[in-house]
């Protein structure tokens, strides 16, 4: 597991994040641009909605025909000089990739963003081997100064507001930034990173498609890091989800309309590299080896279970963007590697139910997630199918249970629910005055930030058939 | 659809309403008269089931399903005042009861003739409310099981657009939840609290006297908070004010 649920429970973590005012403001920001321009891209895309269907026909076939693409690329990447290795579980992948470092004795590793390489574990692990990592995407190079872990899937810092960045780039750039602008600082990181990204022994990366029938892996960036991460170092390590294979290249691009679009709101990113095979004979640059790590880590799992269609998922922040959940309580409330609804729904494939059934069950079934979806995920329904799983092993807390144990055995029951009903409205009436109620035992979540309507004295049925007794109709 | 003129519709009441707010379901009961349909309200109803289906207790969840549908049978329609009970009628118990050989085609064919109200008014009766009068200003709610599930959205704007008097004012994030989510608004109540308190602060700036929506849990919620807060927004469901109940007392305030 590469994120034990931190100690402090889901609940706890939110509250704090709730108490966060800087970090509202972070997160207001960069969801609410993120929000304005996705809808800008998506109006100015009238085959949004025939893209949106055929990127999720392009994903079900290939689920349904996993073994068979994953076979082709390993074929294709293998003649084209690259060596596949396959990983079980995120323990496995951590063991190839720090083994690949060991061997190759490398000392420094640059790092490409890969949410991934975060889901194995990877910044711990090569730390542990005593190697010095270098993130080289400008947010994770953020995080990486803060100590911090992503709080988005594609926007990492987006918790840490432009102060907050300054103040971190002037304590750990040397010289410190000249100003506070956004160029001024992008200029310092640049300075910062260009002496490792040619120093490095090893750049790893994630990827966003693997092509089956070429044997490549594609990145996409908007600083040209992945680029400058893959290619000066001896040897290139691609870690990435077997759900990340396309048929082909157009499939890839089939499907970018959409990543691009749903994650920033741009047409394309600034930088989409295919990376196929080492340097061949002739080539001016590029690595001596080059490695790919496929990881499976609960996803053939999920191809037998009621999750399946999560494998859909190509990663573009637009569900938590739209979450009315996580623009409250940002990315690490969520403890997992992935935050947002896509998180709740993977978090407890990963990291199990038991630890995170708070995640699913911390949603309000809105479902603005599957709205704007670029391939048609249905994430309430998954984000209940969990609940339903939690309920049936017993993991939902004694007091729910209990409560709605006797709320069933009632609405179970018509005449005796009317009767629970008439008298409990009448007890109701008696916890306020006027029009509200504004404190009502056991309901003080409701109560502690919002008044409750007092009912009237009758129940509508109770009073329906008054009416109708008095009318003498039926029913 | 039916092309009955006076179809037998029989009325879900929902739980809240039937506690609550009983004005709404006779509001409704109105309404539905007016359009032609001739109304039941089923003694054996309860609640939807809704809490169960959406805290994971499934088996509650369809027994609850099986329950409404048998209820309801041999009437030409389920109408509701409500989305999101509806959404649960219409997408929740053919699911539920997707693998139970005696239920299964009964709740697709329950599903089918089971609408949210406000949709059903115009899309199936073609209903329109006349000489009705309110000087007032208002906003609406998209509440989001019936917006996303039901594609309820126009109609309630329709027949609020024939009220004379009536402005309605624009809402910031209109389609955007509103923090209620049944027992989320309980469990999760920080996090509902903070949704709803952003809910609240444009429903203030929207500047309109009235908020209108066609969900009660959610009006609940939203009143609640905006009482708390001590905004004067005075809230009703859309078919309160369809029904000229709007210069009675509003949701929170006594008769």
């Amino acid at each position: 597991m590469s994120h034990p649920i931190p100690q402090p429970s889901f609940k706890a973590r939110a509250e704090a994040a709730l108490a966060d005012r800087t970090l509202k403001l972070a997160i207001d920001r960069t969801t609410g641009t993120a929000e304005a321009k996705r809808a800008a891209a998506v109006a100015a895309f009238p085959e949004f909605d025939a893209a949106r269907r055929r990127g999720r026909a392009i994903k079900d076939h290939v689920i349904a025909h996993l073994d068979h693409y994953l076979e082709q690329f390993e074929r294709n990447a293998t003649a084209a000089g690259a060596k596949v290795h396959w990983a079980r579980t995120d323990a496995e992948a951590r063991a190839i990739v720090t083994r690949i470092c060991l061997d190759a004795d490398a000392k420094l590793v640059t790092r490409a963003k890969s949410m991934l390489g975060e889901e194995i574990g990877l910044p711990h692990a090569l730390a542990d081997a005593g190697i010095e990592r270098v993130e080289t995407d400008l947010a994770e190079h953020i995080i990486q100064l803060a100590g911090e872990a992503p709080s988005h899937i594609i926007w990492p810092a987006m918790h840490r507001t432009r102060e907050q960045v300054a103040e971190l780039f002037r304590a750990g750039h040397q010289p410190p930034p000249a100003a506070e602008d956004p160029a001024t600082m992008v200029q310092s990181a640049r300075r910062a990173l260009r002496a490792k990204f040619l120093g490095a022994d090893i750049g790893i990366s994630g990827a966003n498609f693997l092509v089956a029938d070429t044997g490549a892996t594609c990145t996409v960036t908007n600083e040209g890091n992945a680029e400058l991460t893959t290619t000066p170092p001896r040897i290139h390590i691609v870690t990435a989800g077997i759900e990340k294979i396309v048929p082909s290249t157009a499939h890839a691009f089939a499907l970018l309309r959409l990543l691009v679009r749903s994650a920033t709101g741009g047409e394309l990113t600034q930088y989409t590299t295919f990376h196929c095979g080492p340097k061949r004979p002739g080539d001016a640059d590029g690595p001596e080896e080059m490695h790919i790590v496929l990881v499976d880590n609960g996803r053939t799992r999920m191809l037998g279970d009621e999750f399946r269609e999560m494998l859909r998922c190509i990663r573009c922040g637009a569900c938590m963007n739209h979450c009315v959940v996580y623009r409250q309580i940002g990315g690490h409330a969520y403890g997992g590697t992935y935050p947002g609804p896509m998180g709740s729904v993977l978090t407890p494939v990963l990291d199990g139910l038991a630890g995170s059934r708070d995640l699913p069950n911390a949603c309000t079934l809105n479902g603005r997630c599957e709205e704007v979806c670029p391939v048609g995920i249905p994430l309430p329904t998954l984000l209940r199918a969990w609940r339903s799983r939690s309920w049936r092993e017993g993991l939902e807390p004694g007091t729910l249970r209990a409560g709605l144990g006797v709320w069933a055995m009632l609405a179970r029951r018509p005449a005796l629910y009317r009767l629970a009903s008439r008298i409990g409205v009448r007890a109701l009436r008696l916890f306020g005055r006027g029009g509200w109620i504004a404190r009502l035992p056991l309901a003080g979540g409701w109560t502690r930030y919002r008044d409750m309507p007092r009912p009237p004295g009758r129940t509508f049925m109770d009073q329906y058939r008054r009416t109708r007794a008095q009318k003498g109709g039926r029913r | 659809m039916s092309a009955k003129p006076h179809p037998r519709v029989g009325l879900f009441v929902t739980c809240l309403v039937d506690a609550i707010r009983p004005q709404i379901g006779f509001a409704a009961i109105q309404l539905l008269e007016e359009a032609g349909c001739i109304v039941e309200v089923p003694a054996a109803q309860t609640c939807c089931g809704q809490p169960a289906l959406n805290s994971g207790d499934d088996a509650d969840a369809a027994h609850l399903a099986r329950q409404t549908i048998a209820a309801f049978e041999g009437l030409d329609h389920v109408v509701l005042p409500s989305g999101s009970c509806a959404a649960t009628m219409v997408h929740g118990y053919p699911e539920l009861l997707a693998d139970d050989p005696d239920w299964a085609a009964r709740a697709r064919a329950f599903a089918a003739r089971t609408h949210e109200i406000t949709s059903f008014l115009v899309d199936v009766m073609g209903y329109r409310p006349q000489g009705r009068r309110l000087d007032a200003s208002a906003t609406y709610h998209d509440s989001c099981s019936g917006l996303r599930d039901l594609g309820v959205a126009a109609q309630p704007r329709a027949m609020l657009a024939e009220i004379e008097g009536l402005q309605m004012h624009g809402l910031e994030g209109n389609d955007v939840c509103c923090g209620f989510g049944g027992t989320f608004c309980v469990k999760y109540a920080p996090i509902s609290n903070a949704i709803v308190t952003e809910k609240a602060e444009a429903v203030e700036r929207s500047g309109a006297d009235l908020l209108l929506g066609g969900d009660l849990g959610c009006l609940m919620n939203m009143a609640g908070k905006l009482h708390r807060r001590g905004a004067r927004t005075r809230c009703f469901h859309t078919v309160e004010v369809l029904a000229g109940l709007a210069d009675g007392p509003a949701i929170g305030e006594e008769a």
